[in-house]
């Protein structure tokens, strides 16, 4: 099994610390404001979540942790499973894959490792360890499967960034956080329409078919998430202890 | 539920809490006897519409940011159906991307209206749009190259113009993750169009790309960013200072993306 930590530990800690204020002040407004739109939206804001059953919660395994550090720490694992991924695909699949699909490949392969890399950076202390991943139903030989997979990572990975941004706190850092999870989440839907693109042989495609009649994108909770990517990561992860 | 321990726990987070509520409508006063009036299943909702008064502003914010976005929306969708139906306009191949992306954008406009309504807010009207920009884009809609760059800004624009506002939508949520749903897709659109070009479907460093008229800079500006929350990105991963540029997005301010969605709105 690969282990995803890279060798230098450079921690730069800085970011992880001082969180956690006393009240998330949404959840507050969550329950006192009985928003008028709220059921108008959340028609829409909980489709697409009905496909995937959700992952039991487990008391073992690596705990993720709780408040807005538990979701950087998803974030975190999310990121090392797609940068693991990646690298392996520029590793072995040079021979499956146009110069110009591994061009792209090597492409997200960087951004994915600078994502991990923020993340365990601005965690410091407080990161999980390096997750163990689980590639063995990937053939890096064939096209198809590198492209599915990839095309897999990339669409969860949108759809995660776009269920935890609620989840952080509503000031402060938490604010910052969510900035920095917007800057990624785009960055990830470029991906996914990319590779949707590489699917189709240059066909323009873009993942329209989870786009919903609101042309809104998926959005997943943590639950629904883990369970997709649960067949490629090893490590148990317990993410009981994250926002609701 | 404890409303005096709310309130209390409100305090650690606003210290301002007590002043905003007895200096609109002197709530404070009549706390006393609220608790007594006011049957406990109500209570939720009676205190949410103390704190509605009491942060008025955000809520004006989140409809503000709506409505904005909003205006973005009818830019892009306007575009994409007058470029549609434009009989000179030869897309192509990329017709059906087209259609498909002109079809997400109207479905965002529908769904940001409804939205609007839904708070009590009152949408904007859709601006007279110019897309040949005051004559700089003279065949936008006969030249699919110039089509082309057009959609490129307005997309990439998008992008940045959601990622602005996301803070100013937490105080809700449903607004906030439906807003997050909308920057994917106009995510999603920019990498394609921006691969139709002939470019990454990512932004390298504040880089506008071939074909893209000077004008359209201001789209890009800022976006060569290596440093994000105090981290050093290229310092802590070892990827190049390009790689470090095009896994972040940068957010565009509201005055930045009005000043060029004003470019195609006539006077």
């Amino acid at each position: 099994m690969t282990k995803l930590t890279t060798p230098e530990e450079n921690n730069q800690g800085g970011l992880g610390k001082a969180l956690q204020s006393p009240m998330q002040r949404r959840a507050f407004f969550r329950y006192a404001g009985g928003t008028a739109a709220a059921a108008a939206l959340l028609l829409t804001a909980c489709n697409d979540d009905d496909d995937i059953d959700p992952m039991p919660p487990t008391m073992d395994g690596v705990d993720l942790g709780s408040g807005d550090i538990g979701i950087l720490n998803y974030a975190y694992a999310l990121e090392q499973l797609e940068a693991a991924f990646y690298t392996e695909v520029v590793a072995k699949s040079a021979g499956a894959l146009s110069s110009d699909e591994m061009k792209v490949m090597m492409d997200i392969k960087a951004h994915e490792v600078a994502h991990r890399e923020f993340f365990k950076a601005a965690l410091g202390d407080k990161a999980i360890s390096g997750l163990e991943v689980d590639f063995s139903k990937i053939n890096f030989s064939d096209k198809n499967s590198v492209l599915t997979t990839a095309m897999t990572f990339e669409d969860l990975g949108v759809a995660a960034y776009n269920g935890a941004g609620k989840l952080f706190t509503d000031s402060g850092n938490g604010l910052t956080y969510l900035l920095l999870a917007g800057k990624i989440v785009s960055v990830e839907a470029r991906h996914a329409a990319a590779i949707h693109d590489l699917m189709g042989n240059n066909a323009r495609k873009f993942g329209e078919e989870l786009i919903d009649m609101n042309g809104l994108d998926r959005a997943l909770m943590p639950d629904k998430v883990l369970a997709a990517a649960g067949p490629y990561i090893k490590t148990k992860i317990n993410y009981s202890n994250l926002p609701k | 539920m404890n409303i005096f321990k709310i309130i209390q726990d409100i305090e650690k987070v606003d210290g301002d809490v007590y002043e905003r509520l007895s200096s609109r409508r002197s709530a404070m006063s009549s706390f006393g006897s609220f608790g007594k009036k006011v049957a406990v299943a109500a209570v939720p909702l009676a205190m949410g519409s103390m704190f509605k008064k009491a942060y008025g502003q955000s809520t004006g914010g989140v409809l503000d940011v709506l409505n904005f976005a909003l205006t973005l929306e009818y830019l892009e969708s306007e575009f994409y159906s007058q470029g549609l139906a434009a009989s000179g306009l030869n897309l192509g191949d990329n017709k059906n991307f087209f259609m498909e992306v002109s079809k997400n954008e109207t479905a965002h406009v529908k769904f940001l209206e409804d939205t609007i309504k839904a708070l009590k807010g009152t949408p904007v009207a859709k601006p007279t749009f110019d897309f040949s920009a005051g004559g700089a884009f003279a065949d936008w809609n006969s030249n699919p190259q110039t089509f082309m760059a057009i959609s490129q800004a307005f997309e990439d624009t998008g992008v940045r113009a959601y990622k602005g506002q996301a803070g100013n939508l937490v105080s809700n949520s449903d607004v906030l993750t439906a807003a997050l749903q909308i920057h994917a897709v106009e995510a999603r659109h920019a990498s394609i169009i921006r691969r139709i070009r002939g470019l990454n479907g990512w932004i390298t460093g504040d880089e506008r790309g071939a074909g893209m008229p000077a004008p359209t800079q201001a789209v890009y500006d800022g976006e060569a960013e290596t440093m994000q929350a105090g981290v050093d990105i290229t310092a802590v991963s070892k990827v190049s200072a390009a790689n470090a540029t095009e896994a972040f997005d940068e957010p565009l301010s509201k005055d930045a993306v009005l000043a060029i969605a004003t470019l195609f709105i006539k006077a």
